[in-house]
């Protein structure tokens, strides 16, 4: 296997290992969220990858693209909180993306990339902002340039891993001035964003599965 | 059932929600229909993409709906319920950067008046900052 999006079985590994992270750290994401926002990250984004979890099978039938798209669609309808625009947002304009395009690594860069521009578009919001946008956009980068450079997997997942935890520690000391944390003014100064913390979770728990499952 | 804009409201709570139809209802009768929703899937405090794009769906004629949201995922969700209706009802579909309240009752007067949308949405916006 050479590539990062192939089969019904790593589609299912791929939601089960999401649906974990967010179930095993959902009190993290509601005290985060609690410090400096509305307190229900935790609770949304359990809602939203419990529904993806129950519709695991009839995803992992679909195609990768497919399956994102309707993903997504799950989450916009679960979620109830904004981060179910927010990431519904990103996977389905991942998976209109690579609707076409032949399965490989550089088409994994560009879907993600368009994902990352629908969530830019849809929170009206760059990085710098005190949202997941801080986690998003240096992973995009890693991934892009891993691409480019033709890295390793091991190395490109390092990179990404790091690009994830680093940008989430960088999300510390901003100011926010989007959403409900940015009601507190200076005050959210010094929290990290719970947004942040489950888009590090969930890119750390895709990194693990493609790094035990998909071989090159 | 009469020709003009229809208002929907949407908050993270629903008794925001229904204290705001109340509002405008004793403002303007049955002149505008008025569809409110609030509340996540479960019920807590959010609010839900499908029941946005029901009550836009309900309320939906010729002439419009106005949106009127509280807090952010109010708003993105609704974006997104308008981005799922049918093509040639988008354009009609408006979301007013208004507070909820004050902009609703505006928004539905200035409605009951016969007022287009883009009339209806810049009387709701006038409200805001």
């Amino acid at each position: 296997m050479s590539t990062l999006i192939t089969s019904t079985q790593l589609t299912a590994r791929l939601i089960e290992a999401t649906a974990a992270t967010i179930d095993a750290h959902a009190d993290l994401l509601t005290g985060l969220d609690q410090a400096i926002g509305d307190g229900d990250h935790g609770l949304n984004m359990k809602r939203g990858f419990s529904a993806i979890r129950e519709a695991a099978e009839e995803l992992a039938a679909l195609a990768p693209a497919e399956a994102l798209v309707k993903a997504g669609l799950i989450l916009v309808s679960k979620v109830g909180g904004a981060s179910g625009p927010l990431y519904g947002s990103l996977l389905m304009a991942m998976g209109k993306s690579g609707a076409a395009r032949t399965p490989d690594r550089a088409t994994v860069a560009t879907m993600f990339a368009d994902g990352v521009a629908a969530v830019k578009k849809r929170g009206k919001a760059q990085a710098g902002e005190k949202t997941m946008l801080e986690v998003l956009v240096p992973v995009l980068a890693a991934l892009s340039d891993g691409v480019d450079n033709d890295m390793p997997l091991a190395t490109l997942l390092d990179r990404i891993r790091k690009a994830a935890r680093g940008g989430l520690e960088a999300s510390r000391p901003l100011l926010a001035t989007k959403g409900r944390a940015s009601f507190l003014g200076d005050r959210s100064i010094g929290h990290l964003d719970p947004g942040a913390q489950s888009s590090c979770l969930l890119v750390d728990a895709i990194c693990n599965v493609i790094e035990k499952d998909v071989t090159q | 059932m009469n020709n003009n804009v229809a208002i929907v409201i949407v908050s993270h709570s629903i008794d925001v929600a229904k204290g705001t139809a109340d509002m405008v209802r004793q403002m303007v009768g049955d002149e505008v229909r008025i569809a409110w929703c609030g509340g996540n899937p479960d019920g807590g405090l959010g609010t839900s993409m499908p029941d946005i794009k029901r009550c836009i769906e309900t309320v939906y004629g010729p002439r419009g709906v106005a949106v009127l949201v509280d807090l952010g995922g109010a708003e993105t969700n609704s974006e997104i319920a308008i981005e799922l209706l049918p093509g040639q009802w988008q354009q009609n579909v408006v979301i007013c950067n208004a507070p909820i309240v004050e902009g609703a009752v505006m928004a539905a007067t200035e409605a009951a008046g016969g007022s287009d949308l883009a009339k209806v949405r810049a009387t709701a916006e006038e409200l805001s900052p």
